[in-house]
């Protein structure tokens, strides 16, 4: 992240771009049409550009611009009501340089098969994700993203799955399979299982999360790598990204997996002729389907491409950590009402009013919100004022101030007590404490419920601690480990432990540029492809935690 | 008193004001939970544009108001946003007299009529605790999320609210005229109100110290005043509609539409799910349960509740808009609002969290459900009825639970707030 932050190198290379006014990495789209047109498809362009927020780390400036390039190849005996899609997205530098040369060796013998009764359609985008969402975005005439295209003058009918591949070289040996999409969303698991199947066929060797698989499910070591790999899983759909280009295609309701040749260190190496009959193999498959994929599982997780855990195992375990939440706010409604009870009795005590507490709740839940909402909108918008007066870059200064802002909100809230005149009772923190808890558990249950992973890893680290929480703890060592449990640490947590199983271990300062690299792209992914996962965490999750950080400075 | 009020009032234009002008309106004025084939705008705009063409409003199976409505309309379409603000405001007048008219005098005959057990002066409640009344109601209304969510989406619900609302308050003035008029309005907009009549009735036979006993003849005499009104405002509206058309074009699509239930758009209701799995032989069959199952209760409730005809006029908007056949969160709101006139009641509610939790659970449900069912493609219709089944038992035990509530507290106002049984143990009270 530092190579642009001397501010005089980026106004250099600001300039050089703006007068070169193209991107630096080029797609051969004349030689792409010729290419796909000399073997028979109908191939159509589409260009796009789109603005972004900030220029992060891979794109270094604000505009990008590309042109997705898309052959189609119709059906010879069908109506042309349905279509697959394979897509491999056209990177610079050799990061997918053998992809596109695959796909046109598909489509050159896909194009002399009669067998075909969906259309098929080969693209190749410009920009990974960017290209992809501009090309959905015109297949499906929606504009979710602001982004800009022109319009697709070919179309082939309602896409029913696509594949995206991704090979940078000529033999690799292993396949890894790819699933997680935005949101966390998942393919149909009878598309896991297709890959599985082909590539038992034909004798590859196939991963997830880049792990092999093991067959000693019964020994410890082989239940701590099925442990790892699905926890691996369970990291990569809670951060909400698409970890391939199929991950878009999951919104429009079309099952998508992108396969990664990997090529490493073993003897056995397989050719790209046996990937194009995987290849094949899967796309008749697909061609055959009826209807859409539905019979298996949405919501699963995966320890091995032959395992899997299903929603109804995983889900009761969420569930019973959202009970805890709920049991204690019914017990602090049972204790609420006592005082009320007592005073039936008889004695006709002083009885705290309920309708004021009103206020005082109010007060800490607004000035929570508010600073959520400061924490999703000013990072974006201030970085300019944050650049002038900073030696920072841009993204530097967006993932800073974002830092920044959820510091201050620590400091916010434990004045605001002093500030109301004195209503700092056992009642008020109580009701507080009931209307946070509430508040909490449906959260955590719409964003178990969409993405299970983020919801699940929330619960385990918000729910002891905000269960437990009550003013008349020693506040230092609970303060130290509320904010030890808050949202932004366990984003680091997780970066950490991320490295850790995938096997390339970080120092602690590779840990926290990888952590505001996190940030960066999370917020990034919000307003590029609109995942969820920023303003959540900015505007609910984060204004929660500090209702609870309230109660604890309540006195 | 007028300060608070007045506040109120901005905060709520402000925000409305505000999320009409966002992007959020549009959003909102999509939303399945909150727009209902009856009563959403987009089908008004169509059915102005159909009118402005010369062509009926009527044909094509869109437009399902009625010709009042439409030509409200074509007056004000370019102030549409203000109608729709100004309607909640007329709930809030009815909430200051609510309290001022109809509470207060209770309360002042119930002190001075001194025949209450000396224990129960604690169920009584004090003036002071009734002065917030009004601006509780009020705020329940307009700060209600359902209430600025349904006057965003420009829903005509916020409307037909107003005509109900108003009906209630001229009902509590006393004047029988304006009452069965406003009545006759309210169920010429959506056929539902007819069930109005009984309590509306009833308070007036209250008012008047006419005891409701069928074998005098002061009661059927003021009944059949009563229902003349009624009944003649209710023609009077009809015919001028037709002349206003000049056709009986709208009979079938409004008052068909709603007792026939044609379209099976997903709502927070509970016909859309039943009637999409039904074979033909039986539709006929199951419509006629369901819609009975809306009028059914007047009479059971009417004959326990007819020295309460207030309450009895809460209850009966609470089980409208539960069963009705396209319930919106508009009609969710009206009862809701009304629920600060009875917060007295508080102490014998048994089961308010949990219904609490439910609603709250639901209504943050809704929209993940939907998203996930519609766009997803991960779940399917079950799981969004499972969510509009779990709402509507929340609504219904939320109004049992009132209703129990209720009637306990007469009975110790009777009784005695103690209760003993026969061996001088403590009782508890069991609704049968």
């Amino acid at each position: 992240m530092g190579l642009l932050s001397d501010p005089s190198r980026r106004k250099v290379l600001t300039g050089l771009l703006t007068r070169l006014n193209t991107p630096i990495c080029g797609m051969p789209v004349e030689w792409l049409v010729k290419a796909m047109q000399s073997r028979g498809l109908e191939v159509f362009t589409q260009s796009f550009s789109r603005k972004l927020p900030f220029p992060d780390e891979n794109k270094e400036r604000y505009m990008v611009r590309g042109t997705n390039v898309y052959g189609i190849l119709r059906a010879p005996r069908a109506p042309r009501t349905e279509a697959l899609v394979i897509t491999a997205p056209c990177s610079p530098g050799n990061t997918n340089n053998q992809a596109v040369a695959l796909l046109l060796a598909l489509a050159q013998y896909f194009r002399n098969q009669i067998y075909w009764a969906k259309d098929i359609i080969f693209l190749v985008n410009e920009h990974d994700l960017i290209g992809t969402q501009a090309w959905l975005e015109g297949y499906h005439h929606t504009n979710i993203t602001g982004m800009e295209y022109s319009p697709l003058q070919g179309r082939a009918g309602s896409i029913q799955a696509a594949l995206s591949l991704e090979l940078s070289s000529d033999v690799i040996t292993s396949l890894d399979l790819v699933l997680e999409g935005l949101n966390g969303q998942l393919p149909n698991l009878d598309l896991a299982n297709l890959f599985y199947a082909f590539c038992q066929k034909l004798g590859v060797l196939c991963t997830i999360q880049g792990k092999l698989q093991r067959n000693d499910w019964d020994t410890a070591e082989g239940y701590t790598h099925a442990a790892q790999t699905m926890m691996l899983m369970v990291l990569k759909q809670a951060c909400g990204r698409s970890w391939g280009d199929h991950g878009l295609f999951l919104r429009y309701h079309i099952e998508a997996a992108s396969v990664r040749g990997i090529n490493s260190f073993r003897h056995y190496k397989t050719d790209a002729t046996t990937i194009g009959r995987l290849l094949e193999g899967m796309v008749r498959k697909l061609n055959n389907l009826l209807e859409r994929l539905h019979q298996s599982y949405f919501f699963y997780l995966l320890p091995s491409l032959s395992r899997f855990v299903s929603i109804g195992y995983y889900m009761p375990a969420f569930g019973l950590l959202a009970v805890i939440l709920l049991l204690r706010a019914l017990d602090l409604w049972v204790h609420l009402g006592a005082p009320a009870l007592a005073a039936v009795d008889g004695v006709t005590e002083a009885e705290q009013p309920s309708s004021p507490g009103v206020l005082t709740v109010l007060t800490p839940v607004v000035i929570s919100h508010l600073t959520g909402v400061a924490l999703y909108l000013l990072p974006v918008h201030l970085q300019e004022m944050a650049v002038e007066h900073f030696p920072v870059s841009e993204t530097e200064a967006v993932v800073l101030t974002a830092i920044a802002i959820y510091t201050a909100g620590l400091a916010l809230p434990h004045n605001t007590q002093r500030l109301l005149s004195g209503e700092g009772t056992e009642q008020g923190w109580k009701v507080l404490k009931l209307t946070a808890l509430l508040y909490l558990a449906v959260l955590l249950g719409c964003t178990a419920l969409i993405n299970f992973s983020l919801g699940f890893i929330l619960a385990v680290t918000l729910v002891p601690i905000t269960a437990s929480i009550t003013p008349h703890m020693p506040k230092a060592l609970y303060a130290l480990v509320m904010v030890l449990l808050s949202p932004a640490f366990t984003i680091l947590y997780c970066v950490f432990i991320y490295q850790e199983l995938i096997e390339a271990p970080v120092s602690v300062s590779e840990g926290w540029m990888l952590f505001l690299s996190v940030i960066s792209q999370g917020i990034l992914d919000h307003a590029l492809y609109g995942s969820l996962v920023y303003p959540l965490l900015a505007l609910f999750i984060y204004p929660c935690w500090l209702m609870f950080w309230n109660i604890l400075f309540w006195n | 008193m007028a300060a608070p009020l007045t506040l109120l009032l901005i905060v709520a234009v402000t925000i409305r004001a505000v999320l009409f002008r966002s992007s959020w309106a549009e959003l909102i004025s999509e939303r399945v939970e909150v727009v209902s084939p009856l009563n959403a705008w987009k089908r008004v705009v169509e059915g102005l544009a159909l009118l402005d063409l010369g062509v009926s409003p009527y044909s094509g199976d869109v437009f399902h108001e009625t010709p009042f409505m439409i030509y409200l309309f074509h007056f004000v379409v370019d102030y549409a946003e203000i109608v729709f603000m100004v309607s909640p405001g007329l709930v809030f007048c009815l909430s200051r007299f609510l309290t001022s008219l109809y509470l207060f005098r209770k309360q002042k005959y119930a002190l001075e009529s001194d025949r209450y057990p000396a224990d129960c002066l604690e169920l009584l409640r004090s003036p002071k605790e009734m002065f917030y009344i009004p601006l509780k109601v009020a705020m329940f209304y307009l700060l209600n999320p359902f209430t600025i969510l349904s006057c965003v989406a420009k829903s005509t619900c916020g409307l037909n609210n107003a005509i109900i609302a108003l009906f209630i308050l001229c009902t509590l003035k006393g004047s029988a005229l304006l009452s069965g008029i406003l009545l006759a309005l309210a169920t010429y907009q959506s056929i539902y109100p007819l069930t109005l009549f009984a309590p509306a009735l009833l308070f007036f036979l209250q008012r008047l110290y006419i005891p409701v006993n069928l074998r005098r003849s002061s009661f059927w005499f003021f009944t059949l005043q009563y229902a003349f009104i009624y009944v003649g405002s209710l023609v009077v509206i009809t015919g001028l509609s037709f002349f206003l058309l000049g056709s009986w074009d709208f009979i079938p699509s409004v008052y068909g539409f709603i007792f026939s239930v044609p379209d099976l758009t997903p709502n927070i209701g509970l016909f859309w799910y039943f009637f999409a799995e039904m074979f033909e032989h039986f539709r006929l069959f199951f419509i006629c349960v369901f819609q009975i199952n809306v009028f059914f209760y007047t009479i059971p409730l009417s004959i326990k509740l007819k020295e309460h005809p207030v309450f009895l006029i809460f209850m009966q908007i609470a089980i409208i808009s539960i069963f009705k056949s396209y319930p919106t969160v508009g009609d969710v709101a009206l009862y809701m609002a009304f629920l600060p006139a009875w917060s007295h009641l508080y102490r014998f509610l048994r089961n308010i969290f949990l219904v609490s939790c439910v609603l709250l659970a639901c209504s943050a449900l809704f929209p993940v459900l939907w998203h996930l069912w519609i766009y997803a493609g991960s779940a399917n219709s079950n799981f969004y009825y499972a969510i509009t089944l779990l709402f509507n038992f929340g609504q219904i035990l939320l109004v049992s639970d009132y209703f129990y509530a209720y009637l306990r507290r007469e009975h110790h106002l009777t009784h005695g707030l103690y209760l003993k049984k026969k061996d001088g143990t403590e009782a508890t009270l069991v609704l049968k």
